[in-house]
């Protein structure tokens, strides 16, 4: 599963490497925009197969951040 | 006074700056980033100069840019506006070792009130009573971090020394959350201040915050312009402000304008500025801090005063001596302000896009200080500030009718905007009963909006 910008902004932080394993509501990035910074969490408990951006980038909302392996029925 | 003055900003208060210059005569030079190449304040100004890409650290808060900038177009004074460069001691150090006047209080008052626990001591030895907490900052080591904190008392407040603005604050319930709470407030004062330090003050019970308006020439006379009432808040930034505070008897009124005069004196202030307080419950005010600059919701004063703060500010820099006493400044009426900010009203997340089309509201007694216009693009680099619409009236009833007239008037298409948050607030009955305090908005944004 992917888990996108919700807002246009730069990534402050991703806080997650490929390997890692994030559980629901669980923040994977953070973004600035305006001077706000709103964290980005995972939809979904699963293993983090792909980082595509880094601190630094300007993101557009929509694009996405962190590639997900979502954990099955029952988790893992 | 001043032939040419550099505009060291961006969007409304830019504008708000050059307005005020072009009415004393004064020519000014704008700077700008490559995000900001087509906005108002660019073309608006004398001359403008390019002083780096989008991101504020390259441009707009970059020392050298500006200061160049300032040189090269032959200028003999920089206005900060506020942000960015405006509370920074070591840039008006630098604007004055280049022969520039640094259109503000002295760098070393900067410097005292920008260090917010050497801020609360002073105010503390100059008899301003101060929002009780440590005197000190916090120390590092833990345990003796949670002993000052236990000394204090919860439900707290971490604040971090090197700023304020509501800036990497954290609010500590107890003590088993304070571990958590220093680790976030301290790397979130060192990203904003490069300053790690923190300091732990009480939390207060659904406080308001009322801040007093000071002026100060150049040759020790300090006057105030009353209060302004900034208790409509959200994430500790201030979205609607009014004078008078409906929350202020006289006598309170009279204690709290007095005590910000003796701390604008206790500094030797100059320049205009703000004393900010929280005011609590049973009607006891403590100092907040001082910002040591023009404020965003300065229009208020000014609609209720009659006084332009932004003009006097450039005469004083120049070292003209106060043009008014205390008995000249009489308030009238009630002002009221709403900070119209680019965000999604559902998500409240801040929501950059480009501006497709915009109809300001006017009027009798209808302000409105803007950055933006039909096709400026509002981008994720600034903060998300777009406009001020500003009402005064006799009473305040009536400016609250007059300003929900201004906000349903006024049309902003392609970016969303946070009117519909200002007209629920203005329609709600606690607000209308001045009874709001601190916390309102985040419990209103909490309940779910009527449908």
């Amino acid at each position: 599963m992917e888990i996108r910008a919700p807002l246009t902004g730069t990534v402050l932080r991703v806080v997650v490497s490929p390997g890692g394993r994030v559980r629901a509501g669980e923040p994977v990035a953070v973004l600035e925009s305006m001077k706000m910074e709103i964290a980005v969490e995972s939809a979904a408990d699963g293993v983090v197969t792909e980082v595509r951006r880094q601190p630094g980038d300007l993101v557009q909302a929509g694009d996405v951040l962190v590639v997900l392996d979502a954990a099955g029925p029952g988790g893992v | 006074m001043f032939s040419r003055v550099l505009v060291a900003n961006r969007g409304e208060i830019a504008r708000r700056v050059i307005r005020a210059c072009r009415a004393l005569g004064i020519e000014t030079v704008a700077v700008y980033s490559d995000a900001d190449a087509d906005a108002p304040h660019v073309r608006e100004a004398d001359r403008a100069v390019r002083v780096g890409p989008p991101p504020a650290v390259q441009s707009y808060l970059n020392m050298e840019a500006i200061l160049q900038a300032a040189r090269q177009t032959g200028c003999d004074a920089i206005h900060p506006g506020y942000g960015f460069l405006s509370e920074r001691a070591e840039f008006a150090r630098r604007c004055e070792a280049a022969g520039l006047v640094f259109i503000g209080p002295p760098a070393g008052v900067i410097a005292a009130m920008g260090d917010k626990v050497r801020a609360r001591r002073l105010m503390h030895q100059a008899g301003v009573p101060v929002v009780p907490g440590s005197l000190d900052g916090l120390p590092e080591d833990p345990a003796a971090a949670a002993d000052a904190a236990e000394a204090v008392g919860y439900p707290l407040m971490i604040k971090a020394a090197g700023g304020g603005g509501g800036i990497g604050m954290v609010r500590v319930a107890g003590p088993a959350d304070l571990p958590a709470a220093l680790e976030v407030a301290a790397r979130r004062a060192r990203q904003a201040f490069g300053n790690a330090a923190l300091y732990v003050e009480r939390l207060l019970d659904r406080p308001r915050h009322v801040e007093v308006q000071l002026l100060g020439d150049r040759h020790g006379r300090l006057v105030h312009l009353y209060e302004r009432d900034c208790s409509v808040q959200r994430r500790h930034q201030k979205i609607i402000e009014e004078s008078p505070s409906p929350a202020l008897d006289e006598a309170t009124r009279d204690a709290l304008t007095a005590a910000a005069v003796r701390a604008g004196t206790a500094v030797g202030y100059q320049s205009a500025g703000t004393v900010e307080f929280l005011l609590d419950r049973d009607g006891r005010f403590y100092f907040l801090e001082m910002n040591t600059r023009i404020q965003v919701e300065h229009p208020v004063t000014e609609m209720r005063t009659g006084v332009d703060l932004v003009q006097l500010q450039i005469r004083l820099a120049a070292g003209e001596p106060l043009p008014l006493a205390q008995e000249d400044i009489r308030p009238r009426g009630h002002a009221l302000e709403c900070r119209i900010c680019a965000e999604d009203p559902v998500t409240l997340y801040p929501a950059p896009g480009t501006v497709t089309a915009y109809r300001e509201p006017s009027g009798p007694h209808v302000r409105v200080d803007s950055g933006v216009e039909a096709g400026t693009a509002v981008t994720p680099y600034y903060d998300s500030l777009l406009a001020k619409v500003v009402v005064w009236a006799d009473d305040r009833p009536a400016a609250i009718a007059r300003m929900i007239q201004a906000l349903q008037a006024y049309r902003i298409e392609g970016v969303a905007t946070n009117i519909p948050l200002h007209l629920r607030v203005l329609a709600h009955p606690e607000f209308a009963a001045g009874r709001h305090h601190t916390e309102f908005l985040a419990e209103l944004a909490a309940a779910r909006p009527p449908v």
